[in-house]
């Protein structure tokens, strides 16, 4: 074996191939979603749904006092609305999730992996693909809640882009994690009994955690030690033009770790695909 | 440019793979030299998807190394991708996306930007006679057209070895001959290196090396000729079943010492 390069060796990539392969990814996942046109009406049925029957049903029972960023009493709306808003996105994280299990399944999954950019590189830019999708979905439900009263201040739409971008990133970290783990398609429902529901429920989506302290303690802990709690409330604050900082520093850490655990879950010395039984044949 | 001071397209030594208990590769190598056309030939379960993966670092080698164009797999990954073109066994190909937004995207993730790699897609889509469908989904095509892209998508960054997992599979005559056809002039013609995996004995041709898998192991390399004369065979498919019955033969008498 010669370290001298053979006459035909192309030209190394260089950062402007790194930006074009990014591009190219975030540019199929969107030709994907936009072709899914079900899909999108999914994404966005299911929060309004919470927001129009759950939420209207539960203003009555629910009385939410003044708890910050808010400095008035809110109607239950407003206050479920960034909850519902991260519950997008963490549907959107294991949508993606479910799609690399998919993909990975029908082969597709192979073409990006024998890409010669690293392989960690290839996974970011997968999440930022599935992130930007789930950035549309969440602009295009506010602006439905904007005309069912839920309007926070216009700087807020504008605050909160980097509060998704980071809560986006955790939770579809967290989705390509698990799609490491799940080995195949079916057990997807599996996902939703046991990632998405226990997620979305034990946090401080539906109801502020003072109140849940109130219910019982032990569901409180499980509330403050669920990450989702914290995307749910970088969001809230940002909304509303403000950081939590806890929150972000939740946000931030969590997604880093999700994220190297899911690229060394695809990494091909460490992967978990190497002692899966391998491909048949 | 020397012609004795280019590096083998592959090189695989001593390659050994095993899945928990289950032993798929056993010392396993074997070699291509550039322009080569080579039949990997191998029942189901031989161990040739195995094979495949390592190549293309879809999980690493533990033991020997892999070599592409005298890059190391696992040292030099970025390199020796890049020269590999691969058809994989499953089709890989976005069934709700044009053909030609296939191709671009496949381009993307090798840096290729859009607009040359429409450019490259549409010649490489003239030459196998798709031109016309660049526009189609995929979901539109036959079989042995989604192939012939597949192979077009192989070939859209200019590789010069050219893996194909059973690329004929579930396909007609018609077109299985034509990709066995499109495939030996590339090699011809282009000068590229193939590895074409197969349990079909009749896609050897009369000028390719053949490498005997068998249960994980190599039974037999070389020349077509060559394999057919060492197993006292009349015809390739005769060597074929000498070779992997004789092995079966020793059965269970297994793990290490084969045969150099």
């Amino acid at each position: 074996m010669s370290e001298a390069a053979p006459v035909r060796d192309p030209r190394p990539l260089g950062p402007a191939a790194y930006l074009l392969c990014l591009r190219g990814i975030v540019w199929r996942e969107a030709l994907r979603f936009l072709q899914q046109h079900a899909r999108f009406v999914a994404a966005l049925v299911r929060p309004l749904i919470w927001l129009f029957v759950f939420a209207a049903g539960f203003r009555a029972v629910l009385g939410v006092s003044i708890v910050p960023p808010y400095e008035t009493y809110i109607l239950y709306e407003v206050y479920i609305a960034p909850g519902l808003v991260a519950m997008v996105q963490l549907f959107n994280g294991m949508q993606s999730s479910l799609s690399m299990v998919y993909d990975r399944e029908m082969g597709t999954m192979r073409t990006l992996l024998i890409s010669p950019f690293p392989r960690g590189f290839l996974l970011i830019s997968k999440l930022l693909a599935g992130v930007a999708i789930s950035l549309l979905q969440v602009y295009v439900f506010l602006a439905i809640a904007w005309f069912w009263d839920v309007r926070p201040p216009l700087i807020g739409y504008a605050a909160v882009l980097p509060a998704l971008v980071l809560s986006g990133l955790m939770l579809g970290a967290l989705g390509m994690l698990l799609s490491s783990m799940i080995k195949q398609l079916e057990n997807f429902a599996g996902v939703m009994n046991f990632v998405i529901f226990p997620m979305f429920f034990a946090s401080s989506a539906l109801y502020p955690l003072w109140r849940m302290n109130e219910a019982s303690p032990l569901l409180y802990k499980i509330c403050v030690l669920n990450p989702f709690t914290y995307a749910v409330e970088l969001i809230r604050f940002a909304l509303y033009g403000q950081i939590s900082w806890p929150a972000l520093a939740v946000v931030a850490g969590c997604g880093a770790v999700f994220l190297i655990a899911a690229i060394m879950a695809y990494s091909p010395s460490k992967g978990l695909i190497a002692r899966r039984g391998g491909p048949g044949g | 440019m020397l012609e004795g001071s280019e590096p083998l397209a592959l090189k695989i030594g001593m390659v050994s793979h095993a899945f928990g208990e289950r032993k798929a590769l056993d010392n396993v190598s074997c070699a291509i030299a550039p322009s080569r056309h080579c039949v990997l030939l191998g029942l189901n379960g031989a161990g040739k998807t195995t094979l495949f993966s390592l190549i293309t670092r879809l999980y690493d080698n533990t033991s020997g190394a892999i070599e592409v164009f005298g890059h190391d797999v696992r040292r030099q990954p970025q390199l020796a991708l890049r020269q590999l073109g691969v058809v994989f066994q499953q089709r890989t190909l976005d069934l709700d996306l044009s053909v030609l937004q296939n191709l671009i995207y496949h381009g993307a993730l090798h840096g290729i930007p859009p607009a040359r790699a429409k450019r490259r897609a549409e010649e490489e889509l003239e030459r196998l006679g798709l031109a016309a469908r660049a526009g189609e989904r995929v979901r539109k095509l036959s079989g042995g057209q989604m192939r012939r892209v597949e192979i077009a998508r192989a070939l859209l960054h200019r590789p010069r070895l050219l893996l194909l997992d059973e690329p004929t599979v579930g396909l007609d005559i018609d077109s299985r001959q034509s990709i066995l056809d499109h495939v030996r002039q590339l090699c011809r013609d282009q000068g590229l290196a193939v590895l074409w995996a197969t349990h079909l004995i009749d896609e050897v041709q009369p000028q390719s090396q053949v490498i005997v898998l068998h249960r994980g192991r190599v039974l037999a390399e070389g020349p077509r000729e060559r394999v057919v004369a060492e197993a006292g065979a009349g015809d390739i498919r005769e060597a074929f079943s000498r070779l992997t019955r004789a092995d079966d033969a020793k059965g269970g008498a297994k793990d290490g010492d084969r045969a150099a």
